[in-house]
């Protein structure tokens, strides 16, 4: 069986599949599962929730509504705030057995510094994954949105540290290659996509909004050919490691993302119906390699067709 | 009476769930009253404890394909939480008991599962029931109050109570004979009798006392049986006196407005009550944060893993939107 490791932006990974930031909680996972949540850890890598410089209680209910192969989310990001991820969850989450990408979210680049200087410098945090899918307070405009925004914060937050700085993309643009190449310009070490993707609900029996929030993100496998063609034009457009992502199920899935150009792929939603899913993807995208003879895959890049060939993928 | 005590554990000694999803066999499916009741046989996973709930699907039918049209969504993806109702220990694995309405085109797609087809669970999960003396170290017993399909955890609680020789006095409400399935889950017959054996007490020819049988009253909306009325009429009754409020532990499972309700209630009595809620919910392990419930002290917590058992004053309120699915 071929296990393909995967150097991501330094980082060794046993094997390409990570989670989605926001779809597991190794902790609660712990308490539920036991410690044969370290055992059978389903990820080579670990992103964690977005964390932002206060604590947020999230959005009131209702938070999720099931759709068409998949769901819309309106969480709110609820998490502890820097100082207390610091304190009481990083302790527990250097307890895993693969590395911690932590993410950050700011609504300044003031904000964005703060969390990138004290998360960075802590040796158990081998990455960051900063999430732009947030505004700008200052001139309101959704960073992820803007290349003009993503390279003036790229640029704010580079020579903060020489740890891997990834940019979460957000889908919610007409070209997400513009958006990866100023990251890329700026600086950043690699991109993940594709976040969720606006959208709504009506509950029918009250046709009003079904989500306390209104709005919502969508996720799950309705979004997998809209991550996949982002992907693919990511590809195209750049040179950087690339974390695919939206809608992974299984081993097939996840090598269409690689023959598409991911370096590495996450599984985001599915973990929610199956805990391991991770797992099970990482066991069928080897069993789908072996099938082909292959041992990794290098997918697109500039303008050169795809080459899927037996050589180690990078 | 002889018997030997079952001890009942405590409301945050949770054994590990089995880490994923797993299979098992459908071993009964049959109508109770306007819901279902059906079993499965789980050879991979620890007994659960009263309130403790799965996330349950189907192996086919389920995110593969269309649902039953007319049932809602077009597709079903997530799995659905229910509470267990009833277990037993056999020899090839642990028989879990679950109660459903059909409402959905999860309720459906469950309800329609045969013998030998495949269910798929997560679990046990949740935070269980705690022991009447911990949630007040006066309580003389349990008093149960249920509505609709909230009467499945009290089901379970109410037996896990009789094989520790709790005294127990059970409040069920109903809004109509359509809503008052599931109560076979407390009736006499097999289940007693299986009482008295555990109990130590024999079979019941041999002249040995059966476990205590509790009081089992009886409410409903449209009053085709029992008091005509709200189960929390009863409850109100039951808590008068000082005495009364001060020796009870009161367990509660049902609609969001009979939940809150009882909450109310208790608080205004000073009565310590346990409640066991429902709330949307994707994955049942802590993973999504979809389950928000609103705490009294302000923020949320997570239903499935600080819940699904709550204190009453834990919490800001049980009318939880979205509660309930289909």
């Amino acid at each position: 069986m071929n296990e393909p490791a995967v150097d991501l932006c330094g980082i060794p990974l046993a094997h390409p599949v990570i989670n989605g930031s926001g779809t597991f909680d190794a902790i609660a996972a712990r308490r539920v599962f036991g410690d044969a949540l370290l055992a059978e850890f389903p990820f080579a890598a670990f992103v964690s929730k977005t964390i932002t410089p206060e604590r947020r209680p999230g959005n009131p209910p209702v938070r999720i509504y099931e759709t068409a192969a998949g769901m819309v989310n309106s969480i709110g990001l609820p998490n502890k705030g820097l100082e207390g991820f610091l304190a009481e969850d990083l302790p527990q989450l250097a307890e895993l057995p693969v590395p911690l990408v932590v993410s950050v979210m700011g609504r300044s680049i003031e904000e964005f510094t703060r969390l990138v200087e004290r998360v960075a410098r802590r040796p158990e945090v081998a990455a960051l994954e900063l999430n732009v899918s947030c505004p700008n307070v200052r001139s309101g405009l959704v960073i992820g949105e803007q290349p003009k925004e993503v390279s003036s914060l790229m640029a704010g937050l580079r020579d903060l540290t020489a740890k891997p700085l990834i940019v979460k993309l957000t889908p919610n643009v007409a070209d997400p290659a513009a958006v990866a190449v100023a990251a890329q310009d700026a600086g950043a070490d690699g991109v993940s996509l594709v976040n969720t993707l606006k959208a709504a609900a009506i509950d029918p029996a009250t046709l009003q909004p079904a989500l306390g929030a209104r709005r919502g993100g969508l996720s799950g496998p309705a979004i997998r050919p809209i991550a996949l063609a982002q992907v693919a034009a990511v590809a195209e457009a750049t040179t950087l490691p690339i974390v695919g992502m939206g809608g992974i199920e299984n081993g097939e899935d996840a090598l269409a993302f690689l023959a598409a150009g991911a370096t590495a792929v996450a599984v985001g939603t599915a973990s929610f119906r199956d805990p391991l899913a991770g797992a099970r993807v990482r066991r069928e995208l080897a069993a789908g390699l072996s099938a082909r003879r292959l041992e990794g895959v290098r997918g697109r890049r500039g303008t050169a067709p795809p080459a899927v060939a037996a050589s180690t993928s990078t | 009476m002889s018997g030997r005590k079952h001890a009942v554990v405590s409301g945050d000694e949770r054994v590990p769930a089995p880490f994923g999803r797993r299979a098992a066999r459908i071993t009964a499916n049959r109508a109770s009253g306007g819901y279902r009741v059906f079993s499965a046989l789980d050879s991979g996973g620890p007994e659960p404890r009263a309130g403790q709930f799965y996330m349950l699907s189907a192996a086919t039918g389920w995110g593969t394909g269309p649902a039953e049209p007319g049932t809602g969504p077009e597709f079903l993806y997530l799995p659905r939480a229910f509470s267990v109702a009833a277990t037993e220990r056999l020899a090839d694995g642990i028989r879990l008991d679950f109660l459903l309405e059909d409402i959905g085109p999860g309720t459906h797609r469950l309800g329609a599962l045969a013998e030998g087809e495949k269910l798929l669970l997560t679990g046990p999960l949740g935070r269980p029931f705690s022991r009447p003396s911990e949630l007040n170290p006066q309580a003389t017993g349990a008093v149960l109050v249920g509505g609709g399909v909230g009467v499945a955890p009290l089901a379970i609680w109410r037996h896990e109570l009789s094989r520790a020789a709790i005294p127990i006095r059970v409040l069920l409400g109903f809004r109509n004979r359509q809503h008052s399935g599931g109560m076979e889950l407390f009736s006499r017959g097999p289940d007693k009798d299986r009482l008295s054996r555990e109990a130590g007490g024999g079979a019941p020819e041999s002249g040995a006392k059966p476990v205590l049988c509790p009081e089992v009253r009886l409410a409903s909306d449209d009053g085709h049986v029992g008091h005509h009325g709200y189960v929390t009429d009863l409850l109100a009754v039951l808590l008068e006196g000082g005495d009364a409020a001060r020796s009870a532990a009161v367990f509660a499972c049902g609609p969001p407005a009979m939940l809150e309700a009882v909450r109310q209630l208790c608080g205004e009595r000073g009565v310590a009550c346990e409640l066991a809620l429902e709330s949307p919910m994707a994955c049942g392990f802590g993973a999504c944060y979809g389950c928000a419930v609103p705490l009294a002290a302000g923020g949320f917590m997570r239903l499935c893993v600080d819940g699904p058992v709550v204190r009453g004053e834990e919490i800001e309120t049980a009318m939880v939107a979205g509660a309930g699915h289909g």
